[in-house]
């Protein structure tokens, strides 16, 4: 059996491209390694996206794009893509479980969060350091939690972590914040937040558990070590420093920039019967709105290729 | 799967002999939901060699910090008390978690 289209990843531009496509009558699989919704399934609360408003939170506006996207027909199957064939007419996506034929495909493999890159922290992951403040935000209730980084995510989740901890302090680089203004104001105004200027994470301890971080302010380059209160025993750092795109299994084949895939403005990757669509393509915003119209395009135009070549 | 909680942790998992299966999740955590299903799966393939188990970290939050576990999901191995190895955050996969099982077989 040949698909249509085949989609990867089911984040808001996979599913959206689903959407589309199934709706054209195309013959639909998307494909998710884990769960669907991507970012924004970990994301506590959606308030840009238009039409998602009352405490709109990620898994929700999730749900419902899965809903309809399966409603039209498109399929979605639990898969991790080992490795694919962009050349010819029908290409192939291989899987762990199954192997998979198509006359196109729409790459929506999304992005990964960046790691502070500091001795310890591979080590602590899930020891007290996270990078998704739903899974994990519940274990730090009174305790101590430091947020790192200074765009949106970071303030917004710094937010949505003052629900359970003590006291929430971001760690910013610079000093003034990225995030978005109306987001700020929220963050001055409640009192649990704290905010730590110029710095920078370089190393976290701890003997199984997070125990202890090494602080350097970038200005004056003096470094010092905080410990874990000693009631606590330990304390939370959330991660929020910009992401990577997925685009690994692609190198070599698809002209990138930076790791990004380039299209133009249909989507249209260098291959032919190949698209691109959500945060992994060169473009220069990434959110959920422009996800969903990256693979409301993508579809469309695989449709358009679709009549032209067979 | 046996729902473990503050009371009978202890009994099914550090004072158990052979070896235990033990996925840490949260109603909120939503990786941790996306991989349960396939835990179960795997249940039913390796289940008389293993015992399966799930702690839901909101009703024993102090139980899955004595276990040093502060992130999700988590699925750990215990043998005779001990935790021996476990698959942690982004690293837990449908694939590592099998694998993971299969050493343990």
């Amino acid at each position: 059996m040949v698909y249509d289209v085949v989609i990867i990843g089911a984040g808001p531009a996979g599913l959206s491209a689903g959407l589309y496509a199934a709706r054209a009558r195309l013959k639909t699989l998307i494909v998710e390694k884990e769960a669907a919704g991507g970012q924004i399934a970990t994301t506590d609360e959606v308030a840009n996206y238009p039409g998602s408003i009352e405490h709109a939170t990620g898994p929700s506006l999730v749900a419902r794009m899965v809903q309809q996207a399966e409603e039209f027909g498109a399929e979605k199957v639990s898969d991790t893509v080992v490795s694919v064939d962009l050349e010819g007419d029908i290409k192939t996506v291989k899987c762990e479980k199954n192997e998979y034929k198509t006359k196109t495909i729409i790459i929506a493999t999304g992005a990964v969060p960046k790691h502070i890159g500091c001795p310890g922290e591979k080590e602590l992951t899930g020891r007290g350091i996270s990078y998704c403040a739903t899974c994990d935000g519940a274990f730090f209730e009174d305790l101590e939690v430091f947020v790192v980084g200074g765009g949106d995510s970071a303030v917004e989740e710094a937010m949505y972590l003052t629900k359970f901890a003590r006291k929430v302090t971001i760690v910013h680089r610079r000093d003034a914040l990225r995030a978005a203004k109306s987001i700020q104001e929220k963050a001055f105004k409640n009192e649990k937040m704290a905010f730590m200027w110029d710095s920078v994470i370089t190393e976290v301890k701890g003997d199984g558990i997070l125990q202890s971080m090494v602080v350097k302010n970038v200005k004056t380059g003096e470094e010092s070590e905080y410990f874990a209160d000693e009631d606590d025993g330990t304390f939370g750092i959330f991660v929020f420093v910009g992401y990577d795109p997925a685009t690994k299994l692609f190198e070599g084949m698809i002209d990138m920039e930076n790791g990004y895939i380039k299209t133009d403005d249909n989507m249209k990757t260098n291959i032919p019967g190949v698209f691109a669509a959500g945060d992994n393509r060169v473009k220069s915003l990434r959110q959920v709105v422009t996800a969903t119209a990256d693979g409301a395009i993508a579809a469309t135009q695989a449709e358009k290729y679709i009549e032209e070549h067979f | 799967m046996i729902e473990l909680n503050k009371e009978n942790f202890e009994a099914e998992v550090l004072n158990a002999e052979g070896t235990v299966l033990v996925d840490f999740w949260s109603p909120s955590c939503e990786p941790c939901k996306a991989l349960m299903p396939h835990v179960h799966e795997y249940e039913e393939v390796y289940g008389d060699k293993i015992k399966f188990t799930s702690l839901d970290i909101t009703v024993a939050r102090r139980v899955a910090i004595g276990q040093k576990v502060l992130g999700l999901p988590v699925i750990a191995i215990y043998k005779n008390g001990e935790r021996v190895d476990a698959v942690v955050g982004d690293e837990a996969t449908t694939k590592s978690v099998e694998e993971l099982i299969k050493k343990y077989c």
